[in-house]
């Protein structure tokens, strides 16, 4: 019982852990740009990045398999560097918790950024910083309140993702059962045990999530 | 302000009323055009009239019977038009463990007796209404584009073939008659790793046709409904038991009598005549 448990929570938190961090990076500079920068055809990378928001998951599971499967866009260029396909694999399981997550950690860092005084940014560049160094320096730590609520909000995403990694990264025990894919097996083999167990686990934590963004957040002076 | 308001209030008007005409309708009803029956008068089938059919009875079939029931599905409304029938195809596992919670089915048709058996131990199942009714074979398949030169089950375990997908055998027969085939086979170990489990022979025909795993197990009705050139059969695998499809009523079914014709229908001559269109063995009654 130990190894059906062990393992779907190892993986829950490896898979959501990645996906934090490539998310933190990429929402970050993303909501940047969308808060600081005007372009054409704005509205439609704002469109795009929202949408894994409001679709459901199933049909973001079947996009990602349309362009990530072995005959897709992505797939095939996978396919030629890696020589191996990407679904089934726990990194299948990574793309589609980014997918889902990358939505929240921009609207709530970009809400972030766009609090920041701008005032406070110019009076770095007229002290010599490059909008790199302030960026870095100025900006994001005074947005740290709402990047780190979206860093949680996005990693309590991924722990939850569903249906999107089930459709991609299917349901292999020992490969690829995150804990949601794996109390819907227990759930479906009528195995009550061990999914009254996993679910405990599970809503053990988030509430500790939820503890410790009350703490943590609540601590961090701006 | 109160223009985006208006407007999203009309969106969601629009869309309530799309959802409140779905009642009524049959969803599941795929013949659109008029039918006629013996005698050529023009039938109108009763679930155009809002409001729930009395007689509509629901079929749960096995996964592999889609095409099959579905036929029979519209042949059996066209010479019962009182009656309404709604299918629900899944693994066969998924739709026992459904009865067995309780869902209002009133006849289950299981691609093997197993599940049957089980819902019978616990009377979940009318047993006197119990027939076999067809037979099938499983086959190995792989992409049509599939260069890993496999021509049997023995080649599977060579290293360049890394994903083999067959049915969870906990929801799906497919995957319970394939791991058995495999372990009579005795490499059953060997390739343990490299099973990817899909919920019903549907999901393992998709995932070859995709080309997202090496090989799969299905049934051979199934190989022939895949899409043409997606897929090659490579080989028919011997599985020690006979695959052969039970049919039988609920026993909390509230329409036995509509339920029992559907079953007659099944078992009878224009049903075994469909299933053996679509590849499947009759079972000689």
């Amino acid at each position: 019982m130990l190894d059906k448990i062990w393992f779907p929570l190892s993986l829950t938190l490896w898979v959501a852990a990645i996906s934090s961090i490539l998310v933190l990076c990429s929402g970050v500079t993303i909501a940047y740009v969308f808060a600081r920068r005007d372009f054409r055809g704005k509205w439609l990378a704002e469109l795009f990045v929202t949408l894994p928001l409001v679709l459901p998951p199933t049909v973001i599971g079947y996009l990602l398999v349309i362009l990530v499967g072995r005959n897709g866009v992505l797939g095939q260029m996978i396919f030629n560097v890696l020589g191996t396909g990407v679904m089934f694999t726990w990194q299948a399981a990574v793309i589609a918790a980014y997918t889902v997550s990358l939505p929240l950690m921009v609207h709530t860092a970009k809400a972030a950024i766009e609090g920041v005084d701008r005032e406070i940014e110019y009076a770095a560049y007229i002290l010599g910083k490059s909008e790199f160094e302030t960026v870095l320096q100025i900006t994001l730590p005074l947005a740290k309140k709402g990047i780190l609520a979206g860093l949680i909000l996005s990693f309590a995403r991924a722990i939850g993702e569903f249906g999107a990694t089930l459709m991609l990264a299917g349901n292999i025990p020992g490969k690829t059962n995150t804990m949601s894919i794996s109390i819907y097996s227990a759930f479906q083999a009528g195995n009550n045990e061990l999914a009254n167990l996993l679910v405990l686990i599970l809503v053990f934590m988030s509430l500790l999530t939820i503890a410790l963004t009350g703490r943590f957040v609540g601590k961090l002076e701006v | 302000m109160r223009k985006e308001l208006i407007v999203l209030l009309v969106i969601l008007g629009v869309f309530l009323a799309i959802g409140c005409t779905g009642n009524g309708n049959e969803a599941t009803n795929e013949t659109d055009t008029p039918v006629t029956n013996e005698t050529g008068a023009p039938v109108t089938n009763e679930t155009s009239v809002s409001g729930q059919n009395p007689d509509a009875i629901t079929v749960s079939a096995a996964a592999s019977l889609t095409e099959a029931f579905t036929d029979m599905e519209s042949q059996f409304e066209t010479e019962n038009p009182g009656t309404d029938v709604n299918l629900n195809f899944a693994g066969s596992g998924n739709l026992r463990k459904q009865i067995e919670g309780g869902a209002p089915v009133d006849v289950f048709a299981s691609a093997d007796q197993k599940n049957m058996d089980m819902l019978a131990n616990e009377t979940f199942i009318d047993n006197s209404t119990r027939k076999d009714f067809a037979e099938n074979s499983l086959v190995l398949i792989v992409p049509a584009n599939s260069d890993l030169n496999i021509t049997g089950i023995k080649d599977l375990t060579a290293s360049d073939v890394e994903k083999i997908s067959i049915g969870n055998p906990e929801t799906a027969p497919v995957g319970k008659y394939a791991t058995q085939a495999l372990t009579e086979a005795g490499i059953w170990d060997q390739l343990k790793d490299k099973t990817i489990l899909a919920e019903d022979v549907k999901q393992v025909l998709t995932y070859v046709e995709r080309g997202e795993v090496d090989a799969g197990f299905v049934y051979m009705t199934d190989a022939k409904t895949a899409n043409p050139g997606t897929i090659k059969i490579v080989a028919t695998v011997p599985v020690n038991t006979s695959i052969s499809y039970p049919i039988a009523l609920v026993s909390a079914s509230d329409n036995k009598e509509e339920a029992q014709e559907f079953v007659d229908f099944v078992t009878g001559e224009e049903g075994q005549e469909i299933l053996e269109k679509y590849g499947f063995t009759p079972e000689s009654e």
